[in-house]
């Protein structure tokens, strides 16, 4: 009973607002708005048609590839770095400026570099790493002084410090990261997509939108909706499972979620 | 009884900006195997200084520590420590079982899972090993530390402030519990601790420190005997005797470091 009631609450407000685009944009009848009937049917025949192995999977394959080529870094790297004062010392800086960079303004230079049918890989990946790899930095050298003592007096071994004791008590950390990283990956996905290749949602988006197919153009923009909503809850779902050791893990992961 | 622990003539300075800081000076004792030593003193005497230089956590700038007659260079193997924080110093992230056997590496998955339940058992948690740090209370993670240290099975366990953060009722129960475990262990423990009556009721020997930088001002035998009561001992003559006189030797000590500031 309670979790109906939780789905009912969850979805209220939703379902309300759906409804209401549903009445203003017959009553409009503007071709620019089609009604979120129309775009549901669009979107049933074309997500579920041949364009599912197309476009859609190729696209979210390169994102999650992207991601979690990044994550790997990000992790692997930060891990080191965050335990060494002289590593962050120098790289701080570099890191932080580089992070600054709106990640969609890269696309520009991996199509010159990379190549417009390649480029959209090392764009997720160089514009993901960073939130991932700063978090993990910041987490690992979160470790308490009292911790470090205790790795030390009994000796733990290498492996030992670094997985068992560095790498979990990062953990919260890397997980905002990834979450943070999850939702650029789906960005820059579409962005690169959008400017230039040869399948592809974006790719798809932009063609629609040349062919003057409007409720096509609404559909894939709500599979981005969709697709970004999926994710982050199932991430969230892995996080809470690795994470269920801390006590008050709900209202720590919240209050960090937008630290990134 | 042979020799476990050596301290000589141990000395540590931390430099600082605003002049080095001579935290222990001159500092020496031993231990014998099987003793349970306090060492009591002021807050911020070097107390903590002199623990960390027989872990092998910092270098002491002077002096040696020696483990069974060989010098300490290092963190010795056959060590154990007990920190004040047990939250901080266990890991959140492992089950108690788990945290127990952590540091127990180069022995068959098997045998190292046999050794922790002993432990757990020997401080009364048996039921707890699936359980994680964070659902227990204070005085129950200190005991899982202490076991974690167990398991290790030293030849030294040092104990820093080990019953200074949880409540009165708990810290005798782990007092108790300490007496036991290292009777029935036959481990050699050097206990540091703030309070006169933990170091009187705990202790085979009590060293009393003087205010930084920390030596020994007074090498006092309990003769309390192994039997101890929280309530009979407490209330024994020789208890209260020795109790006051470690008082007045700490007030004296720091009677002496007044004098000296003047």
């Amino acid at each position: 009973m309670s979790a109906l009631k939780r789905i009912a609450q969850r979805w209220a407000c939703f379902a309300v607002a759906v409804a209401l685009w549903e009445l203003a944009t017959r009553q409009a009848g503007d071709r620019f708005f089609p009604p979120p009937s129309t775009i549901a049917q669009t979107a049933g025949t074309l997500w579920f048609s041949p364009a599912f192995f197309d476009h859609i999977a190729p696209g979210v394959g390169r994102m999650l590839l992207g991601w979690a080529l990044a994550a790997a870094i990000g992790v692997a790297l930060g891990i080191l770095l965050g335990r060494s004062r002289p590593a962050m010392a120098y790289l701080g800086a570099v890191f932080t400026f580089m992070r600054s960079i709106p990640p969609p303004l890269l696309v520009p230079f991996f199509v010159a570099s990379v190549g417009i049918t390649t480029m959209q890989l090392p764009t997720i990946v160089f514009g993901t790493v960073w939130p991932v790899l700063l978090n993990t930095v910041d987490g690992a050298r979160s470790v308490d002084a009292t911790k470090v003592d205790t790795a030390r007096a009994f000796r733990l071994s290498r492996t030992q410090w670094t997985l068992g004791v560095v790498l979990p008590s990062a953990a919260p950390k890397i997980f905002a990261g990834l979450r943070l990283s999850l939702s650029i990956a789906l960005i820059l996905m579409v962005v690169a997509e959008l400017v230039g290749s040869v399948n592809g949602i974006g790719n798809q988006l932009v063609r629609a939108q040349r062919d003057y197919e409007l409720p096509a153009m609404w559909a894939w923009i709500v599979l981005l909706g969709v697709l970004g909503y999926l994710f982050n809850t199932l991430l969230l779902a892995f996080e809470r499972r690795a994470l269920a050791w801390q006590p008050r893990h709900s209202l720590e992961a919240r209050s960090s979620a937008t630290g990134g | 009884m042979p020799t476990m622990l050596e301290v000589a003539d141990l000395g540590h300075t931390y430099p600082g900006k605003d002049g080095a800081h001579n935290a222990v000076d001159g500092l020496s004792f031993t231990v014998d195997a099987g003793e349970l030593v306090c060492v009591v003193g002021p807050s911020g005497c070097g107390k903590s200084t002199l623990l960390r230089a027989i872990a092998g956590l910092i270098t002491p700038t002077r002096g040696t520590v020696s483990l069974r007659g060989t010098r300490v260079d290092g963190v010795p193997s056959e060590l154990a420590v007990v920190f004040q924080d047990y939250s901080r110093s266990l890991f959140p992230w492992l089950t108690v079982q788990r945290n127990v056997e952590f540091p127990l590496r180069g022995l068959p998955r098997s045998q190292r899972a046999a050794r922790a339940r002993e432990a757990l058992a020997s401080v009364g948690l048996d039921q707890a090993g699936r359980k994680h740090p964070g659902q227990l209370s204070g005085g129950m993670q200190q005991r899982v530390a202490i076991a974690r240290a167990l398991a290790y099975r030293p030849s030294l366990l040092l104990m820093d402030e080990p019953f200074a953060s949880v409540d009165a009722q708990t810290r005798f129960e782990l007092e108790d519990l300490l007496l036991r475990v290292r009777r029935e262990q036959d481990t050699t423990v050097l206990l540091v601790t703030h309070d006169i009556d933990e170091s009187v009721y705990l202790g085979d020997r009590v060293l009393v420190l003087t205010k930084s930088p920390a030596s020994v001002v007074a090498d006092l035998p309990v003769d309390l005997g192994d039997a101890r009561d929280q309530i009979k001992t407490r209330a024994s003559e020789t208890f209260v005797d020795l109790r006051a006189k470690v008082a007045e030797l700490l007030r004296g000590a720091s009677h002496i470091e007044d004098a000296k500031l003047i």
